[in-house]
């Protein structure tokens, strides 16, 4: 049995008298696809702040490669390597695309002033290998993010391409565990399937263990491992695809959004 | 409204524009605007600007061209200009430029020259000089061009409707005579203006070029004095200037003539020698990059030999103020955060330097206390700078926006409480300061004081240079990624990985070292320091000559500098314009809210920072042009063609 690398106790957290996780259970296995879904509100992206130190959960424990994670700032949480992307995509729009992934770079590098401002051998062997970890990691979308993208503001970016980025830019601090909100939101079909395969990719080619929130049931169907679906802040049900999408209490949560006729299909 | 919709827009490209009569404006808008150039020309009355500046002749001998004058006529001017602007936006459509437009621009100057006709009346019937102070018979005659009552009461419609026309008129004229236009205009206004400098300047460099022994004289090495000599330029002066200020008519005419020539033959010229730079990379940009740092380095280093001991101390007053800029350039600019207290830093400086090289700075002193030379001193200036930033730095940094605008300000004010304070007296000499600094000392490269000015600029020259230098390098590395990173959005960069609070920190002491130097400088230079040197007015000043140069842009910093602090002058050292002193603050104002209101990208814009602020602007720009990639259908293909 391969390592938990996350796991999860009894986390609750309230906003005021919300209580948007309730006592939730988790774990996550090194190289496994989880995929977390849900009716909107049911406090998957709150989930995911608080393992990436956003928020802090008001009860409840959090264990990284077998360490608790709890009180650790976000840039900490991230140097023990774990990233996410957002659901509402915030890419530091007016830097570069090259720079939007350079910087991501941060934690795993350490030149400081004098470095840069002497040009000291170490600052340009950093600078060059930061540079060059920044296009491999782009590289893996393909031409779009490369060549004479790399020197534009990611705000020109179409909003499939900023998708993209916002995985890039995850990619590049080198985590272990990858959360990923909702990365195929707002993608057209053959978008989302190319989306799909490089997810998959991830973890094969670049070893990444994966979390990802998801409401297209296509993709979650095609590329999780397991898959949990959160209601109201608890979870409703773990297990396969089938298993979950089958499950009466699922059906119900998700009444209204046609989920039958998709996991039918 | 007459915001024009568009009906069509099946057809490709741009619609045509439609063109419409002559009165068929929007009269609310006009009426609104026409109301606001009243109310800003009574309050430039009121404020004395025009009887202030009423001596300084633009062009001698024409009674109306004044600099008190021009701040008048700036207003229908400007308001002109400005109501011919159409906002169109997609789906609308333009409208044909035509005699509308002079209609529009005679009315709102119309308007506006009735609130001084209203003013005039008002004067020639009351006297509210008691709350009023510029109420004065002056102004009246100012206003009436001395004529009376009988002249005043029309004669300001009269004028601003001719000169709101001509602005308005600016809008019809191609794009490339407007500029030429706008080019006569401000090289006549310039060049009256800096008449001091120039005449000093080139009156100089003209006297060496006839006796060139003189230049040894600009060392101190000539025993005697060398008789004086005509200089070469004199023709040229005399033809341009009149010995009793301002240009001469003939001479105004021909500069214009010239500027306006070169504007139209040389734009292109300049457009090209930008691109062909900007085409060149790698070693040839570099070293046509060093040849142009070097010719910059070359001329500043002459011009203080021919520039007189007024325009040198004005040099090295715009050199610490730029040095204060571009320290909280990275601060502000480059890290987003907003340090209404920097002048804190330079305060310490200055005082760490005072208290180790002043003899006897206080009483409270131990005994032991050494008395440094300059630049022994400097480095622990330098210590302490970067110690007390991050003491103020460590518990404001976590506080994002207005909140560490407000708790920064009060840190700079507990400062300079701390110095004047009767407690710390013995040590800092509460309100009287420290007096008996000494000049610093650099051996055989000879010394620096307040009474050599031109020694002072080259100390400054030296500094800012580093400074230049420490932006640019920080700018394109790891720590100035980061410091983008925050400005953009903090909890990302936080979630990046990105320590945002050492980071931040960083900032703040780059930012108070560079402040220090400034400080430091500033000591040796004056000579004596109190409390009152180091005001929150500093830091505001700073800032406004950071936002209004461009923040985060370094040629933008020094720009603003200046313009800002060369010709108006810092919060107590005089400017170019001495006589503008007295409404510095106002005009800094002013500017400042113009700025944020119509170009909050600063003069000379940062790339980044103007597309910043013009989001949606550029966004809709950039896809008119078809420069967003608004599909992925290219980088698809990309994909599928190149060879995997
Ligand atoms: N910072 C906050 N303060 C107060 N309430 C919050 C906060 N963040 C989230 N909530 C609430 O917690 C609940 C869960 O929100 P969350 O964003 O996690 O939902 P979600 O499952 O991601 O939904 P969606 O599918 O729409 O993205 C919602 O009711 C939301 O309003
Ligand atoms: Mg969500």
């Amino acid at each position: 049995m391969s390592e938990r690398i996350l796991d999860i106790k009894n986390l609750s957290v309230t906003f005021g008298g919300l209580h948007a996780l309730r006592d939730l259970n988790f774990h996550v296995d090194e190289g496994e696809i989880v995929g977390v879904i849900g009716p909107n509100g049911a406090g998957k992206t709150t989930f995911f702040n608080m393992i990436s130190g956003m928020v802090t959960p008001s009860s409840g424990d959090i264990l990284f490669e077998g360490k608790s994670i709890i009180g650790l700032d976000p840039n900490q949480v991230t140097q023990r390597g774990i990233s996410r992307t957002f659901q509402n995509v915030r890419l530091f729009a007016n830097m570069t695309i090259a720079e939007n992934v350079m910087v991501s770079q941060h934690c795993r590098t350490k030149q400081g002033v004098w470095g840069a401002l002497f040009n000291t051998p170490g600052f340009k062997k950093e600078e060059k290998e930061i540079r060059e970890h920044a296009e491999k990691v782009l590289g893996f979308f393909g031409t779009r993010l490369i060549g004479y993208r790399l020197e534009q503001p990611a705000s020109v970016l179409s909003y499939a391409n900023r998708r993209r980025l916002e995985i890039a830019r995850a990619m590049a601090t080198s985590p272990r565990l990858l959360l990923l909100d909702e990365p195929v939101a707002g993608m057209n079909p053959k978008e989302s399937a190319e989306l799909t395969d490089l997810i998959g990719k991830l973890r094969s080619e670049w070893g990444f263990t994966i979390v990802m929130i998801e409401h297209d049931m296509n993709v979650v169907r095609d590329v999780s491992d397991r898959v949990v679906c959160l209601d109201h802040g608890e979870t409703l049900a773990q297990g396969s695809f089938e298993e979950v999408s089958n499950n009466p209490e699922v059906i119900e949560a998700y009444l209204g959004r046609p989920l039958e006729k998709k996991s039918a299909s | 409204m007459s915001a024009t919709i568009a009906t069509d827009t099946a057809g490709q490209g741009m619609p045509e524009a439609v063109s419409k009569g002559a009165f068929d404006l929007d009269w609310a808008n006009v009426a609104k605007s026409g109301s606001i150039a009243a109310l800003i020309m009574t309050f430039i009355a009121l404020s004395g600007m025009p009887d202030g500046l009423d001596a300084r002749p633009i062009v001698d001998g024409v009674r109306v061209l004044t600099i008190g004058y021009l701040t008048l006529f700036a207003v229908p001017l400007a308001f002109g200009w400005m109501i011919g602007n159409e906002v169109v936006l997609e789906g609308m459509v333009a409208t044909k430029r035509g005699p509308r437009d002079l209609v529009a621009g005679a009315a709102v100057g119309a308007l506006g020259g009735v609130g001084l006709t209203l003013l005039v009346v008002l004067m020639s019937n009351f006297d509210l000089r008691d709350p009023l102070v510029n109420w004065s018979p002056q102004l009246f005659n100012l206003l009436t061009f001395d004529s009376g009552v009988g002249v005043g009461v029309w004669v300001w419609i009269l004028i601003g409707a001719v000169l709101g026309a001509i602005g308005a008129s600016l809008r019809l004229l191609p794009a490339k005579i407007r500029r030429a236009v706008i080019v006569m205009f401000l090289t006549v206004v310039g060049f009256s203006v800096l008449q001091g400098l120039i005449d000093d300047i080139v009156g100089n460099v003209g006297e060496t070029i006839r006796d060139p022994g003189r230049f040894s004289e600009f060392f101190g090495e000539g025993d005697t004095p060398r008789p004086r000599v005509d200089s070469v330029f004199d023709p040229v002066i005399n033809f341009i200037y009149s010995q009793t200020g301002g240009l001469k008519l003939v001479g105004a005419i021909v500069l214009a003539l010239v500027a306006g020539a070169l504007s139209l033959s040389g734009r292109g010229r300049i457009k090209a020698a930008k691109a062909s730079y900007n085409a060149k990379t790698g070693p040839e940009r570099t070293k046509q990059t060093s040849i142009m740092i070097g010719i910059t380095a070359v001329l500043l280093i002459l011009l203080p030999f021919f520039s007189g001991k007024i325009v040198n101390e004005l040099l090295a007053n715009v050199g610490i103020f730029l040095l204060l800029a571009l320290g909280l350039n990275i601060v502000v600019g480059l890290a987003g955060i907003l340090d209404l207290g920097y002048v804190a830093f330079f305060a310490v400086g200055g005082y760490t330097t005072a208290v180790l090289t002043a003899p006897k700075p206080g009483d409270a002193w131990p005994e032991w206390l050494p008395t440094l030379p300059w630049w022994g001193a400097l480095l622990v200036t330098v210590v302490f700078a970067a110690i007390t930033g991050l003491m103020i730095g460590a518990p404001v940094i976590r506080m994002r926006g207005d909140y560490l605008a407000i708790v920064t300000l009060g840190f700079g004010e507990i400062i300079r409480l701390l110095f004047l304070s009767d407690w710390l007296k013995g040590y800092f000499g509460g309100a009287q300061g420290i007096t008996n600094i000494p000049a610093a000392d650099f051996g055989p490269l000879g010394t620096v004081s307040g009474v050599d000015p031109r020694s002072v600029f080259y100390l400054v020259l030296v500094f800012c240079a580093l400074a230049i230098y420490v932006s640019w390098r920080l700018e394109r590395s790891r720590l100035g990624r980061a410091w983008m990173a925050i400005r953009e959005d903090e909890s990302v960069a936080e979630a990046m990985g990105i320590n945002t609070v050492n980071v931040k920190l960083m900032a703040f002491v780059v930012g108070a070292v560079l402040a220090s130097f400034s400080g430091a400088i500033f000591s040796a230079k004056v000579g004596s320091i109190f409390p009152s040197s180091f005001l929150i007015l500093v830091s505001i000043i700073i800032l406004v000559v950071v936002i209004v140069g461009g923040m985060g842009n370094i040629m933008g910093v020094i720009v603003g500098a200046l313009v800002l602090i060369g010709v108006l002058g810092g919060p107590k050292q005089p400017g170019l314009l001495q006589e503008f002193s007295e409404y510095k603050l106002l005009i800094y104002g002013a500017l400042l809210i113009w700025m944020m209101l119509k170009r909050p990208e600063g003069l000379v814009p940062n790339v980044r920072r103007s597309r910043e602020l013009h989001q949606d602007e550029f966004l809709q720009d950039a896809w008119l042009k078809g420069e967003v990639d608004t599909d992925d259908e290219d980088g698809e293909l990309a994909t599928e063609v190149a060879p995997a």
